[in-house]
């Protein structure tokens, strides 16, 4: 059904974000905010606001009903609802569309199929997407038949809780003596945290890399938009994103883009989507993770080396149904890499640094880009998470991008608040990183040193 | 009287999780180092410990209220 009228169901740089896209594309914009973001740099944006709520998240962004009740209000004929919050609540997409609006994601059906791990684990083997060894399922069968089959995978291996995702619900075990107990405290786990005791079984990889695809599908045309490198993480946060992802065998390259490619022709999706794999450099193997059913943090990264934009394309396919896109139209050109900044405080063990920017001078030139929810003189409130802006460069090879990035970052100055920029610059300029011999523990455990936090987790 | 300060400014919570007991009651026992609540500040959860030893008196901010470094959160009377 055609737009007119969106709905942005979010904040911070991404409300920001997708106001321009659609302010671009004709759209009227109307922002659901809670009282404390009134007067955001979002804010002053969009065509019209909505105050949805109190600042806790709880009472205003992750409210539907107040979200939807705002929609109708405002004359909005669709949500988008951007990323966190109810971004892959398949309730809250059906409720926006029982409520006649028009869902800017896939469906609901789609969201609840890879919110389910184990399910989406089904649903990516039927495509062809390579897994690792494991139960290829939910872990099921007596004692003796797990203890079976975590030898037939070896050690170490990984139990993971089927509702879990965002590296939340995953316990390592090293030694068969250890996997019967640990199979208990994962289920029991499991069904505190996420209400759902179904756990699964896979093979551990040290020092992995994340990679992922981008992909776009309107329900009949699938394509891939390439992939990324997100292994810079801390507590499985993404740090420093890169685009395309480094050092990949070709063929191992082309297999996860060709099978994101069936997995989103596999379940019809519509929108733009990302199928994550593990990518293991010792075999040269990439395994399925996960799919995420929303547009990404790091998606500005496949932007600059496809000229596509993703937020346009989102709105395009919602409000027409169809892409126009095709996969031999894609092009990728030069090499880009994005930092989040975040009001962390990186020598106070990432301490949340909430507060008012006092000074705010971001790199300028037409290599660079700042997705930025915040201005100078903004107070950065302690209600949300702790991102502050995204800075992303674009160069012709990935040395000269990474080196772009380290003269970008030195000239950004934050002030008033404590931000993650030095770490930045230390990751950037670090010799592993440019090697690329980082994996997604790398920080914790090399770079900051000291055992990876919460010991269980990988 | 010891008074129990925000080290934060942040939300606080008087439970582990909305489903749990509050960690203490007014006019429990309390020992030095232990926990009496939690700020969260930017999705991150910290814990809130009294330094002193004694008789938590009473609770001065309401669970889920806004606390800002120095706000009291509580006072115990130390024994």
């Amino acid at each position: 059904m055609a737009i007119s009228t969106l709905l942005v169901a979010n904040r911070g740089e991404i409300a920001v974000r997708i106001l321009r896209s659609a302010r671009s594309a004709g759209l009227r914009t109307v922002l659901a905010v809670s009282e404390a973001d009134q007067d955001s740099m979002a804010a002053g944006l969009a065509d019209a606001v909505a105050v949805v709520g109190p600042a806790p998240a709880q009472k205003s962004y992750l409210n539907a009903e107040a979200l939807v009740d705002a929609a109708r209000e405002h004359g909005c004929d669709a949500v988008h609802p951007g990323y966190g919050f109810l971004s892959e609540n398949a309730a809250f997409a059906r409720r926006v569309q029982e409520a006649g609006l028009t869902w800017v994601g896939p469906s609901p059906e789609v969201i609840d199929l890879m919110g389910h791990k184990t399910r989406a684990l089904e649903a990516a083997i039927a495509a062809g997407v390579p897994v690792l060894a494991g139960s290829n399922g939910p872990l099921e069968g007596d004692d003796d038949a797990v203890l079976a089959l975590a030898r037939e995978v070896g050690y170490p291996l990984v139990i993971k809780a089927s509702a879990g995702g965002g590296g939340r619900g995953i316990r390592l075990v090293r030694a068969e003596e250890d996997l019967l107990r640990t199979v208990d405290t994962a289920r029991s786990e499991a069904g505190a945290s996420f209400g759902d005791t179904t756990v699964y079984l896979e093979r551990f990889v040290e020092r992995a890399r994340h990679v992922e695809v981008q992909v776009l599908g309107d329900g009949e045309t699938f394509l891939h938009l390439g992939d990324r490198d997100c292994s810079l993480q801390r507590r499985s946060q993404k740090i420093v994103e890169e685009a395309p992802a480094p050092d990949l065998p070709d063929a191992v390259r082309e297999r996860m883009r060709d099978s994101a490619v069936d997995l989103a022709r596999l379940c019809r999706y519509t929108g733009v989507g990302t199928v994550e794999y593990l990518y293991d450099p010792v075999r040269h193997e990439a395994a399925f993770i996960e799919m995420n059913t929303r547009l990404q943090v790091e998606h500005p990264v496949t932007e600059f080396v496809t000229g596509v934009d993703l937020v346009a394309e989102q709105l395009r396919i919602a409000s027409t149904g169809r892409t126009q896109l095709r996969q031999e139209d894609i092009t990728f050109t030069g090499h880009s890499v994005e930092c989040r900044i975040n009001a962390e405080d990186p020598e106070r063990n990432f301490l949340p640094s909430p507060g008012t920017i006092s000074r705010l001078d971001w790199p300028e030139g037409e290599h660079y880009r700042v997705d930025s929810g915040v201005r100078a003189g903004d107070t950065v409130a302690p209600y949300y998470d702790s991102l502050l802006a995204k800075l992303i460069v674009h160069a012709e090879d990935r040395g000269t991008a990474v080196q772009r990035m380290g003269a970008a970052l030195a000239a950004t100055h934050i002030e008033g608040v404590r931000t993650t920029v030095p770490l930045l610059q230390r990751l950037v300029l670090d010799p592993v990183f440019a090697a690329v011999e980082h994996h997604t523990t790398w920080i914790e455990t090399e770079l900051l040193g000291g055992p990876p936090s919460g010991g269980s987790t990988p | 009287m010891a008074e129990i300060q925000s080290p934060l400014p942040g939300v606080f919570y008087r439970r582990p999780s909305p489903d749990k007991d509050p960690f203490v009651q007014d006019g429990d026992r309390v020992e030095a180092g232990q926990v009496i609540g939690l700020i969260e500040v930017m999705k991150q959860f910290s814990e809130v410990q009294t330094e002193s030893a004694g008789t938590l008196e009473g609770f001065r901010i309401d669970d889920g209220d806004m606390v800002h470094p120095g706000d009291v959160i509580a006072v115990v009377a130390e024994s």
